[in-house]
């Protein structure tokens, strides 16, 4: 990467980061983010009620919490450059496509970084209480912002393909749904009642849920981080084609 | 500057821009012309790399825009048709973004962006959102982006539309000033604003250049170029149409009364032959002793040069 690849990057991601903190977008986000996740956590996970010194009721509520919350964050990333028209005005400045498309996904993804570390208050509950192991917790949060990260290339890749963020949310949100989906315990299980253990196997792989748990028990697993790498950027590459196929080539 | 060769662009089937070859150098200001849909948005979007030509080479500068974009759009400043702008910003923020893209950074960004803002008359609303400007101010913050960085080209889609008539007047007046050293293709539907403004223009219909000239060359393709109008008192119109139809260089003589002037248009013999046919009028309006309020040569209309292109339909049913 060369330096003015690498400016022309941090360029683009200011621009986007500043336009969420410019609107109550951020705001709105950020607060229904962790007002979810505690209610998830406390009310549904039961933390207390498990007494265990983990965040396990914590992590495991993140791939449907995400599921709608991403493709929201992300649903206008290009969307609305395509609307308003100011895509012409993008991509007629002297960068590279693929320098806007990586500017954009850091910028939305450093956004739900900075919401997922917001969530500390609940390692300090944890540690308080108990003697929780906070390299697994560490593992666990790395888990979630890779989750975080693969989900939101798909809602950058579907952002893309419309002019519409409505439709570039739905779009994302079955896209995502089906990579819960297709590896979740319940499914798998009525797969493997008539389908061949390679095919329940071949479509487990593209789940995000086992490879997700792994880091839940605290297993950075090499496997595991080449998935999630490998999702975002084959949705990334996708939509630099898209935004080929747009200007007619 | 900006060499066009040859360009093709096709949507599906559709041919929007077939075939279209042209050139400006520094110090020439193009004037892009055609109705609705003609396809001068479409070329301008692939000489400033928005669309790639379906065929066809592009260059600026010397670097061919498939070869070397980015090269390429370092020298252009383009304002698109809409005249889109980041609507989440204000308009010191955006232009600020605008410089950062361009590679300006802290002092010669400040210097870049304050130079603009003066040009563009954006001072009072610097510090506005964008989303609350109005038309001509959005227009204008736009216009000033493209010029940000100084470019030696520049590609402007309508600059002057949604403005008022002042602030046309001032935008033609920056298009001219720079136009003394930069390259500039603009296009437009106001044809007085070619006259004006423009070195030479060119008319595209259907996706293809029909003409390319100077402004003067192309209203000489007027059908009225080069005959005179008279308009006199107090006399009948058969003796002004006989008298005027019996001139040695005088053609056609059309003849009507409007009231107790009659107005008159006398078409030469020979088109080739400037300035007789208004001498001989002035003569005979002397010998007469006819009383005239008007009394000139026409240099023919660009509006109806553009019709006479674009709609040879309509004008051969009319002559027929």
């Amino acid at each position: 990467m060369s330096p003015d690849s690498f400016r022309n990057v941090w360029t683009i991601a200011k621009r986007e980061l500043t336009g969420y903190f410019n609107s109550p977008v951020a705001y709105v986000f950020i607060v229904i983010f962790l007002l979810l996740n505690g209610f998830f956590t406390f009310m549904l996970g039961g933390f207390f009620e498990r007494g265990e010194a983990n965040l396990n009721s914590f992590f495991t509520w993140h791939p449907w919490l995400y599921l709608f919350l991403v493709p929201a964050a992300g649903m206008r990333l290009w969307a609305e450059e395509r609307r308003v028209g100011t895509l012409e005005l993008l991509l007629t400045m002297p960068i590279a496509p693929w320098e806007a498309i990586v500017g954009k996904f850091a910028a939305c993804w450093a956004f739900l970084a900075l919401a997922l570390a917001l969530t500390f208050p609940v390692v300090f509950t944890v540690g308080f209480l108990g003697a929780p192991d906070f390299g697994t917790i560490l593992a666990g949060y790395v888990g979630s912002l890779l989750l975080a990260g693969a989900y939101l290339a798909v809602t950058v890749m579907t952002s893309a393909l419309t002019r519409n963020q409505v439709i570039s949310f739905i779009l994302s949100v079955v896209i995502c749904f089906f990579l819960i989906l297709c590896g979740w315990e319940p499914v798998t299980n009525l797969l493997v009642r008539w389908a061949p253990d390679w095919f329940v196997n071949t479509v487990a792989a593209f789940s995000v849920m086992p490879h997700f748990a792994g880091f839940q028990r605290g297993v950075v697993d090499l496997r595991d981080l080449v998935f999630f790498g490998s999702v975002m950027v084959f949705s990334l590459f996708s939509t630099s084609v898209i935004l080929r196929s747009l200007r007619g080539a | 500057m900006i060499t066009v060769e040859n360009l093709v662009k096709e949507f599906g089937p559709k041919k929007a821009v077939n075939n279209v070859t042209f050139s400006v150098q520094r110090g020439e200001i193009l004037g892009f012309l055609g109705p609705n849909g003609a396809g001068k948005s479409t070329t301008m979007r692939m000489i400033t790399g928005f669309f790639p030509p379906t065929s066809g080479r592009v260059a600026v500068g010397g670097h061919d825009l498939a070869e070397d974009p980015i090269a390429a759009k370092k020298l252009i400043g383009y304002l698109p048709e809409s005249a889109p702008c980041y609507s989440d910003m204000t308009v010191a923020g955006f232009l600020g973004f605008a410089a950062e893209m361009r590679g300006l950074r802290g002092a010669a960004r400040d210097a870049a962006i304050e130079k603009a803002v003066g040009l563009c008359f954006l001072r009072d609303v610097l510090h506005q959102s964008v989303d609350t400007l109005s038309k001509g101010y959005r227009h204008r913050t736009c216009f000033a982006q493209s010029i940000l960085h100084d470019p030696d080209v520049l590609v402007l889609d309508e600059p002057t539309d949604g403005l008022d008539p002042n602030q046309k007047h001032e935008v033609r007046q920056l298009i001219k000033r720079m136009g003394e050293k930069k390259a500039i293709i603009f296009s437009t539907h106001i044809l007085e604003e070619v006259e004006a403004v423009c070195s030479r223009a060119i008319i595209i219909d259907r996706g293809t250049v029909v003409a390319n000239g100077t402004p003067a060359e192309l209203k000489a393709r007027s059908e009225v170029a080069g005959s005179v109008s008279l308009r006199v008192q107090g006399v009948a119109v058969d003796v002004v149409r006989s008298k005027l139809g019996g001139l040695m260089v005088a053609g056609r003589v059309h003849a009507n009364a409007t009231g107790p002037s009659v107005t008159a248009r006398i078409f030469p013999r020979d088109k080739s032959v400037n300035g007789e046919l208004a001498k001989a009028v002035a003569e005979l309006t002397a010998k007469e002793a006819w009383h005239f309020d008007e009394l000139h040569t026409e240099e023919g209309r660009l509006d109806e040069v553009f019709r006479a292109i674009t709609l040879p339909d309509t004008v051969q049913a009319k002559e027929a």
